[in-house]
């Protein structure tokens, strides 16, 4: 099983490592100790591994992630997993802001908290938070599920596209054309599947269903005064 | 981008090591503001005494300007070198007549003043800036430190943090204020004093306003959420206490550590890496739009 020490070597042979990795590679597990909050931890992978953080990690930790298992013991900093198209990524402390940004496919689980804007722009990603989720989160969501066993914080789901937004404790405020919905069967049947991957236990009846208006898709003639 | 670091000891056990540890802070977010750095480090007080920090080109200039500083206020003040600033220590009632000494004098220029804050900033990459100033030998209960990537003013001394617009009091700041010129002429009717034409001290200057009004430094931040428009992370201390607030919409990073021993600020968790007993702190994002603050008894 591959190690790797952070206080030991640079970030950059970490990374370099990880890329060089071919699909069939047998070096599946990879540990690394020491990331002293570095950035860009094990960012760009495209190898089915699993590389487990020990620490907590700075910015953009498994940003574009493909098909890699990233587990961090620890807090993560700005934008961790944005962009990631599959794979898992999982923080098992506090999420900073931004987290998931972005994300086209995959899913993150947070075990403890997200801060400001999880899930912004979030494009096909599944996230998971078993804690509270901040301010503006799944600001211009597009696509995915953003699932959270705690409270949202102010503005959730502003200006969303669409993307379901399930949220088990309480919404401190919705975004601009961000409403309730009523949860269909097939809802409730992508939120316990979410649910199960995340390995989390929670019913989904226990859940409120959040999404778009679909007012902001068109411009309203009514605003034509403003030109 | 601009990093901020604070560190505010609960208890005098690591007040010897706080110039070291600071200035490690300091030095990891020198990649979020090569351009200058700036302290402030609250040290020990003598009682009627008030430490005067300023600067001028070298310490042979010091020299002199403190020479007939001392002549003119019929006082020889107590200083300590430390490159391009010296503090010195004068009677608390010949206060008024040294500011006016040094403003009058074209060598020297007023930094800060306090019965603990000694405060020194410079231009250059922060490492070099905390060795000239010797940080990591001071110590003192509390500190707050800033590297700058300049945005709003100039690249020079006088443009760096921490701005200190009160006695004990000074503010460091990630983001940039879109109003501080309005702000700034309220305040000049007021009676306060700019040196600059940074927006970072009027927010400075903001919260000394209040608190000379009567505020708590709890209510000047509470109340310059009110006031005070556009992104800002604030890190504030004044003679005994230690105060953070973030804009309402939290644009710029922040995260602390508090444990039994102390709390600390930094624009990112790395600068907060070194710190003893990290790895136990309760680790935390303030809020957007909430007053921290914290005050040694």
């Amino acid at each position: 099983m591959p190690s790797f020490d952070l206080a030991r070597a640079p970030l950059r042979e970490l990374n370099a490592a990880l890329h060089a990795l071919s699909p069939t590679t047998n070096e599946t597990h990879w540990i690394v100790s020491n990331p002293s909050g570095k950035h860009a931890v094990a960012c760009g992978l495209d190898a089915p591994v699993t590389v487990e953080i020990d620490g907590h990690v700075g910015y953009y930790c498994a940003g574009m992630n493909k098909a890699a298992t990233v587990v961090i013991s620890g807090n993560a900093g700005v934008g961790v997993a944005e962009n990631m198209m599959s794979g898992e990524v999982r923080v098992k402390g506090d999420a900073s802001q931004s987290a998931g940004a972005t994300g086209c496919g995959g899913l993150l689980v947070i075990e403890g908290n997200a801060s400001a804007r999880c899930g912004i722009s979030m494009k096909g990603i599944d996230i998971v938070v078993k804690g509270s989720i901040g301010p503006m989160s799944a600001f211009m969501a597009q696509a995915g599920n953003l699932v959270v066993l705690g409270d949202a914080g102010d503005a959730l789901g502003d200006s969303i596209y669409e993307a379901r937004l399930f949220v088990r404790g309480r919404v401190a405020s919705l975004g601009a054309d961000c409403i309730e919905k009523p949860m269909t069967e097939e809802d409730r049947a992508i939120l316990a599947a979410v649910l199960k991957r995340a390995g989390v236990e929670a019913r989904a009846d226990d859940f409120k269903l959040y999404g778009s208006a679909r007012r902001l898709y068109h411009f309203h003639i009514d605003n034509v005064d403003a030109y | 981008m601009c990093g901020i670091v604070g560190l505010f000891l609960k208890a005098p056990r690591l007040e010897r090591e706080l110039g070291a540890l600071l200035s490690e802070m300091l030095v990891v977010m020198s990649d979020r503001g090569p351009d200058s750095a700036g302290f402030a480090v609250y040290g020990d007080r003598t009682q009627g005494r008030v430490k005067l920090t300023i600067s001028g080109a070298d310490e042979d200039v010091l020299r002199r300007a403190v020479a007939e500083l001392g002549k003119a206020i019929n006082e020889t003040p107590a200083v300590t070198l430390h490159d391009t600033h010296a503090v010195l220590s004068i009677c608390f009632d010949k206060e008024k007549a040294a500011r006016a000494f040094i403003e009058g004098h074209d060598d020297i220029s007023f930094v800060g003043a306090g019965a603990r804050m000694e405060l020194y900033k410079e231009v250059g990459r922060p490492e070099q800036v905390t060795q000239r100033f010797g940080l990591p030998r001071m110590a003192g209960s509390h500190g707050i430190g800033h590297t700058r990537m300049a945005t709003e003013s100039a690249v020079t001394t006088r443009g760096a943090h921490p701005f200190s617009t009160g006695l004990d009091q000074c503010l460091v700041h990630n983001g940039s204020l879109s109003n501080h010129n309005g702000v700034r002429r309220m305040l000049q009717r007021e009676g306060m004093r700019f040196a600059t034409e940074n927006d970072t001290e009027v927010a400075a200057g903001y919260l000394s306003w209040r608190i000379r009004e009567g505020a708590s430094l709890k209510q000047a931040l509470t109340d310059s959420l009110s006031d005070l428009d556009g992104f800002y992370t604030f890190v504030v201390g004044t003679e005994t206490g230690f105060a953070v607030l973030r804009d309402p919409i939290s644009c710029k990073p922040a995260v602390m550590a508090e444990t039994d021993d102390y709390v600390a600020f930094g624009s990112e968790y790395r600068a907060l890496a070194g710190l003893p007993g990290v790895d136990k702190a309760h680790i935390f994002e303030p809020e957007p739009a909430t007053v921290y603050a914290w005050e040694r008894r």
